[in-house]
């Protein structure tokens, strides 16, 4: 085989692969479109008024990710699945991002850590790698990490709205969550350094229980005096 | 109501002085035996991780040896017996690559891609640069492929092959680029040393060869990889050394005698060094 062939085989895979992550990147741009559509729908429980529709956004946000899973199954098409490492990087983001919603709405519904299987149902995507399109457990934490900031935002502002009562459980929850990510053993990558952001998290929160208890707004004021 | 709540949900704090019970602690919580499962999980992706750094550190230090030793067919006279001791240092070579390739068995090859491709350019760059030496054209990344095929007297683990199983490394067309874009650096050094011994044929093959070579990037251009654009710079220098060593030695071959020209490259030879220790 001459030089030139070479370099023209090796050409042909080249550009077969770009027009590939060029179709991928089409899909996951209307799945980016639609996670932001969650998003902003999710932002609402932010609002005051917000604090009373909170079922209802959620059964919204819900509906919503129907349309996730049509995107992702889009995508499952776009390239051979045992070639899911090669272009990762594409849909990375926006499947971490997805993770965040998914949990963030089941947490508004039940007040529990979803759990990596029931991400995957809810995106319609395999919790193994060996079954297909799969949710990378790195992405899954990430996610989550992603939650919990949002979370303690969600407690400084249900402080606002009037609802003293959620910052504890949140503190609750976000305290359990670093006590699991304490168990593992993190590389120098970028869920380390998403990982250390949440000791912020964890802080804001306390920050804010402790206004509340201070000030006697926490529940069971007694149970805080007998506890001095 | 908020009261109640409040009591109803499982309080995990640690005994920091905060005014929250602690229930059930003893009984691991459901996100804490989910994490426990996640440790694992990532503790044995890491280890594989490791495990394909650590071969490909050794797979790349075993074919910078055996491309210094390739360097010395300029300076000896039989050339095959320096090919034969190549061919025994990379067969260890390919012996790692065999590991690697158990190692990923069952795994996406490009989740732990970026673990083995420092060695497998540098394995590409070396069995490439023999090649070369033995038949003076490119080797091609089906010749490469077909000698990382590797038979493993396994334990019989997976049921239906009991005895033997056939395993392939498949090196990637952006690892056979990136290590044929090194591969021009070995060529301009050897052109270089080539002319040392008087040896006046190979530097015009190999400026030739290299054209070819710079040809073949010139027309992927930008299509390729971010680090095929990077290194098609130091090929351009490469390529122009070379062009200019023939150049020289065109013009002034016929006048300077051939034990002085040596003295004319070597100081050549140095200033590369030291372009080289800059790049």
């Amino acid at each position: 085989m001459s030089v030139t062939e070479m370099f023209s085989y090796i050409q042909g895979f080249l550009s077969a692969d770009q027009d590939i992550r060029e179709d991928i990147r089409k899909v996951v741009q209307g799945l980016e479109q639609t996670a932001r559509e969650i998003l902003t729908l999710l932002q609402s429980v932010h609002q005051t008024s917000g604090f009373k529709e909170i079922p209802s956004k959620c059964t919204k946000a819900r509906e919503l990710f129907c349309t996730v899973r049509t995107h992702i199954s889009d995508l499952k098409t776009k390239f051979p699945v045992e070639q899911y490492y090669r272009f990762h990087e594409h849909w990375r983001f926006v499947l971490q991002r997805l993770v965040f919603l998914a949990a963030f709405v089941v947490y508004l519904e039940t007040e529990v850590l979803v759990a990596r299987e029931e991400v995957a149902q809810i995106l319609g995507i395999e919790v193994v790698r060996e079954k297909g399109f799969h949710l990378d457990v790195e992405d899954y934490l990430a996610g989550v990490l992603n939650m919990a900031s949002e979370l303690s935002r969600l407690a400084v502002n249900s402080v606002t709205a009037g609802d003293y009562t959620r910052p504890l459980r949140i503190s609750n929850f976000i305290n359990e969550l670093d006590s699991g990510f304490r168990l593992l053993n993190l590389k120098n990558d970028p869920l380390r350094k998403r990982y250390d952001g949440l000791k912020y998290d964890v802080k804001k929160i306390e920050e804010v229980v402790y206004d509340l208890s201070i000030r006697g707004l926490a529940t069971e004021p007694q149970e805080a005096g007998g506890d001095k | 109501m908020n009261k109640r709540e409040g009591e109803a949900c499982p309080r995990r704090r640690k005994n920091d002085g905060t005014p929250f019970k602690s229930e059930d602690s003893d009984v691991p919580s459901p996100v804490l035996s989910a994490f426990k499962v996640f440790q694992q999980e990532l503790d044995v992706k890491h280890d594989k991780h490791e495990r394909l750094v650590k071969l490909s550190r050794d797979i790349t230090i075993e074919s910078k040896r055996s491309i210094f030793l390739l360097h010395r067919v300029t300076s000896v006279p039989n050339v095959e017996v320096v090919l034969v001791e190549a061919d025994t240092k990379l067969d260890a070579v390919r012996e790692k690559i065999g590991q690697v390739a158990e190692e990923l068995r069952g795994e996406d090859l490009y989740q732990f891609h970026r673990a083995f491709t420092p060695g497998i350019q540098e394995y590409v760059e070396a069995v490439s640069f023999q090649h070369f030496i033995r038949h003076r054209s490119l080797i091609s990344l089906e010749e490469i492929n077909a000698r990382l095929v590797f038979i493993k007297e396994g334990k019989g683990c997976e049921g239906h092959a009991p005895d033997t199983t056939v395993l392939t490394f498949q090196v990637t067309p952006t690892d056979y680029l990136l290590g044929v874009a090194d591969l021009t650096g070995e060529l301009m050094r050897m052109c270089i040393s080539s002319v040392g011994n008087g040896d006046m044929d190979t530097p015009f093959q190999l400026s030739q060869f290299l054209r070819q070579i710079h040809d073949g990037f010139a027309y992927i251009g930008n299509t390729g990889p971010y680090e095929v654009s990077k290194k098609l710079h130091t090929l351009r220098q490469s390529l122009a050394k070379v062009e200019d060593a023939c150049y020289t030695l065109r013009v002034r071959g016929s006048e300077i005698p051939k034990h002085m020209l040596a003295d004319v490259f070597s100081s050549r030879a140095a200033l590369m060094d030291t372009d080289e220790g800059v790049a």
